[in-house]
């Protein structure tokens, strides 16, 4: 029971009191338009421009408090400071106008630098491919083969890339292949080691299917190993490349004559600090790049 | 009638860290040409390590084991083995798993042409004719285990072994199948040795029942005939008051005098 009760009289005298406005004599409102954005068509569109936003602010944003910072460590070094992004900008126009001119040794243009790094990666990388993955499968195959071989893994592995350098010098008596041995010994070891573990880890069910259909070692080999290890391979080889694109900049500062990495070198001895910064984005961004097409590719093999 | 399938005195005796297991002892057991036996029991007693020991993925430490009057040495395509968890292979469509068991068998001696032609029949033969040329992971579990029963039968195997098959399968699915298996058994008259815990399944497909004792050195305890007639039809037999008192046997061996001890 509440403590006032309203009659239908009383009601009546509120109404008509003065202090209520009566309602207008006017029929019903027209109906509004309902506004874009709160249509299901709207509402699909803002929920897509926010994914958009929330996709592209933070790295734009990013990028540019990078470049402020940039700016305010050059800024702040005065005269023999770092240059600021503009200045490298416009070298990096001048640079990148005339990529592949070829003024003899140790003049050449910035793409032929590129492609000598990127060639030499892929060679020296292709030569560990071609040992490690076969020896990774035959480790992750053979108990026996792989307690012979792990303390030598163990032992190899952690050695700095570049100390291998001077043994290649010596062994091999010229730059070139030696440097492609630096890439090959410092990019093996992620190929095998993630090879056998594949192998290692190929589930039993599948080798029972193999065993029950007793399937000829090539056709268990093609049709289940193989497939079966593919994905770990893949991560072996993506470790593998990064590898050795971090460590042909460094080879190639010590051995010289081509390449990025020479290239960086040059162009400390000539002080040219634009030039240092270019290179330090080109490495960069190469080093994406590949990531990012190994990924795309490791994806194609994704069969979880 | 000369037994198909011949077991006689096969022990399993396992070597574990803690010393020798044994996992099973004293199997005797012979399976008639075209027959249906379900192998029954708790978790842990050694049921799917009699179906291996068929299958030859094991070896029995002793005893003799003999397939149409041939030793069973190892794994052979003459037994289609279909796995609890179907396991296919990811990287290969529905088709690709069947065919690569149909190349084994029938590669030597067939043309590519009626190759493919078995392995579309044992596809159609599940009711999978749709999903030729889906992967695994694009299908259900239901019709995953299809394609495993697929794989098994296009190799005419001349047992058909199923480890649980329907297990891991909700109750409808399983229903489904079950009806779908009694068909294909039916059509092929196959022979058929089938690990389950699920008792009605056990009943409704077999012509004979094993039921095992608890593990560890686990024997077969009875053997229950189910002398239901065939077709069987679940919902008929659900008021046939013959069926449930077979379900009662099992229920009664396997909670009466054969119950697990907690753990």
């Amino acid at each position: 029971m509440s403590a006032v009760t309203i009659n239908e009289s009383s009601l009546k005298d509120i109404m008509n009191s003065p202090e209520t406005t009566p309602l207008p004599a006017t029929a019903a409102p027209k109906p509004r338009p309902v506004p874009f954005l709160e249509t299901e068509r709207g509402q699909a569109y803002s929920e897509s421009v926010g994914k958009l936003f929330r996709a592209v602010v933070p790295p734009v944003l990013g990028i540019a408090l990078f470049v402020l910072l940039w700016q305010i460590v050059s800024a702040s070094g005065g005269d023999t400071g770092l240059p600021g992004p503009a200045k490298t900008w416009e070298a990096a126009k001048l640079l990148f106008a005339d990529p592949f001119y070829d003024n003899g040794p140790n003049d050449k243009g910035i793409g032929w630098n590129i492609l000598h790094s990127l060639y030499r990666v892929g060679a020296g990388f292709g030569l560990a491919a071609l040992v490690g993955i076969p020896l990774g499968f035959m480790i992750g195959r053979f108990q026996f083969l792989a307690g012979m071989m792990a303390p030598v893994i163990s032992l190899l592995r952690p050695v700095s890339p570049l100390a291998w350098l001077p043994i290649g010098l010596y062994v091999f008596k010229e730059t070139e292949p030696a440097s492609l041995w630096v890439i090959f010994i410092s990019s093996i070891w992620p190929i095998i080691l993630n090879t056998a573990a594949g192998v290692s880890r190929v589930p039993q069910d599948y080798l029972n299917v193999a065993r029950v259909l007793n399937l000829s070692e090539w056709k268990i080999f093609t049709r289940i190993l193989f497939p079966s290890v593919l994905p770990h391979m893949m991560t072996g080889i993506r470790l593998s490349i990064g590898v050795a694109w971090l460590v042909i900049v460094a080879a190639e500062m010590l051995t010289g004559g081509t390449g990025i990495g020479f290239w960086v070198w040059d162009e400390w001895n000539n002080l040219n600090v634009e030039h240092i910064l270019i290179a330090i984005f080109i490495v960069g961004i190469i080093g994406l790049l590949l990531e990012q097409m190994l990924m795309l590719i490791a994806n194609r093999f994704n069969y979880e | 009638m000369h037994n198909y399938l011949h077991i006689e005195n096969a022990k399993m005796v396992f070597d574990t860290k803690k010393g020798k297991f044994t996992a099973l002892t004293d199997i005797n057991l012979n399976v008639k040409q075209g027959e249906f036996i379900a192998l029954i029991g708790h978790s842990g007693c050694g049921k799917s390590t009699l179906l291996n020991l068929v299958a030859g993925l094991t070896v029995a430490t002793e005893g003799i084991l003999l397939l149409s009057e041939k030793e069973i040495k190892g794994p052979g395509p003459e037994r289609g083995v279909v796995f609890q968890n179907h396991s296919l292979l990811p990287w290969l469509t529905c088709f690709g798993n069947v065919h690569l068991a149909v190349e084994r068998v029938f590669g030597a001696k067939e043309s590519k042409a009626k190759l493919k032609e078995r392995t579309q029949a044992a596809l159609d033969l599940v009711g999978l004719s749709h999903a030729t040329h889906k992967h695994p992971n694009e299908i259900s579990g239901g019709m995953k285990q299809r394609v495993g029963i697929a794989r098994a039968l296009a190799m005419e195997p001349k047992v058909l072994l199923l480890d649980e098959p329907f297990g891991a399968l909700d109750a409808l699915t399983r229903a489904g199948l079950q009806d779908e298996l009694m068909r294909i058994v039916k059509e092929t008259h196959a022979t058929t040795l089938m690990v389950t815990h699920d008792v009605d399944e056990a009943v409704l497909l077999s012509d004979r029942i094993v039921m095992m004792t608890n593990g560890p050195a686990a024997t077969i305890g009875e053997i229950l005939s189910v002398d239901l007639p065939r077709p069987r039809d679940r919902l008929a037999l659900a008021e046939n008051p013959a069926y449930h008192h077979l379900r009662g046997q099992v229920l009664e061996f396997l909670y009466q005098k054969n119950l697990k001890q907690a753990a």
